[in-house]
């Protein structure tokens, strides 16, 4: 599947991107935190667990079993911190 | 319900003139301002940036008025949240809720900012002496939204 990535705020800035389109052969949120994590460098760092971070798919806050289907958004931002 | 995200300042008078706009049966306005200081965490503050997650943040305060509204008993409310560079004392977010007794009113107002607080997706960034810096999260606001999970909706 291809998904829409987005990323917001520190992340955005550690990972150097806003967005990207990726191609993924997981079905949920965690393969797809594990394909991440494997790009290393800031993204092992970021993604590692125990680190703090948030998952939204199609602009809803998702959990580790959420599943992802073909061309879904995802966004991956640090904890908000708007008001 | 209102919701807006906007680079520009607000008003809290006209909002709630706005708000309560051909509503006579209006009783009670309860209404919540967050302002940037020119101090956090022990730094001085000249400015700040907030980010958001356009469609997402509508969406996300948009929630969370319609789970006010299933709550309390409420006849309308207004959102406001700015977004873009920010001096001290500029205002940043604005919750006004009206209904006919002040008892729905308080409670939907501070319902609403405390899930804002960890729900909506906006970042702040820091202009401080030392340079920029990402505000991090607070554990008092995760502490503040949770204590809306156990309690029944109408206040005692």
């Amino acid at each position: 599947m291809t998904l829409r990535m987005l990323y917001f705020a520190r992340l955005r800035e550690r990972f150097g991107q806003a967005e990207e389109c990726l191609a993924f052969d997981g079905a949920t949120v965690a393969d797809l935190l594990g394909a991440l994590r494997a790009r290393g460098d800031a993204w092992a760092e970021e993604l590692a667990a125990g680190r703090s971070f948030r998952v939204a798919v199609n602009q809803e806050l998702a959990t580790p079993d959420t599943r992802l289907a073909d061309r879904a958004e995802v966004a991956i931002f640090p904890p908000v911190t708007g008001g | 319900m209102k919701i807006r995200v906007q680079t520009e300042a607000f008003d809290l008078g006209a909002e709630i003139d706005a708000l309560r706009a051909g509503r006579l049966d209006v009783g009670a306005v309860a209404s919540f301002v967050g302002y940037a200081r020119d101090i956090n965490d022990g730094s001085d503050v000249r400015a700040m940036t907030l980010e958001h997650y356009p469609g997402m943040t509508e969406k996300a305060l948009g929630t969370l008025a319609d789970e006010a509204a299933a709550r309390w008993t409420l006849i309308d409310a207004t959102v406001v949240h700015r977004v873009g560079r920010l001096l001290p004392g500029d205002p940043i977010v604005l919750v006004a809720v009206a209904s006919r007794h002040r008892g729905d009113a308080f409670a939907a107002c501070a319902f609403i900012m405390d899930a804002l607080k960890t729900r909506a997706p906006f970042w702040k960034k820091e202009e401080t002496p030392a340079g920029e810096r990402w505000v991090e999260a607070r554990a008092s606001d995760d502490a503040a939204a949770a204590r809306w999970a156990d309690k029944v909706g109408r206040p005692d």
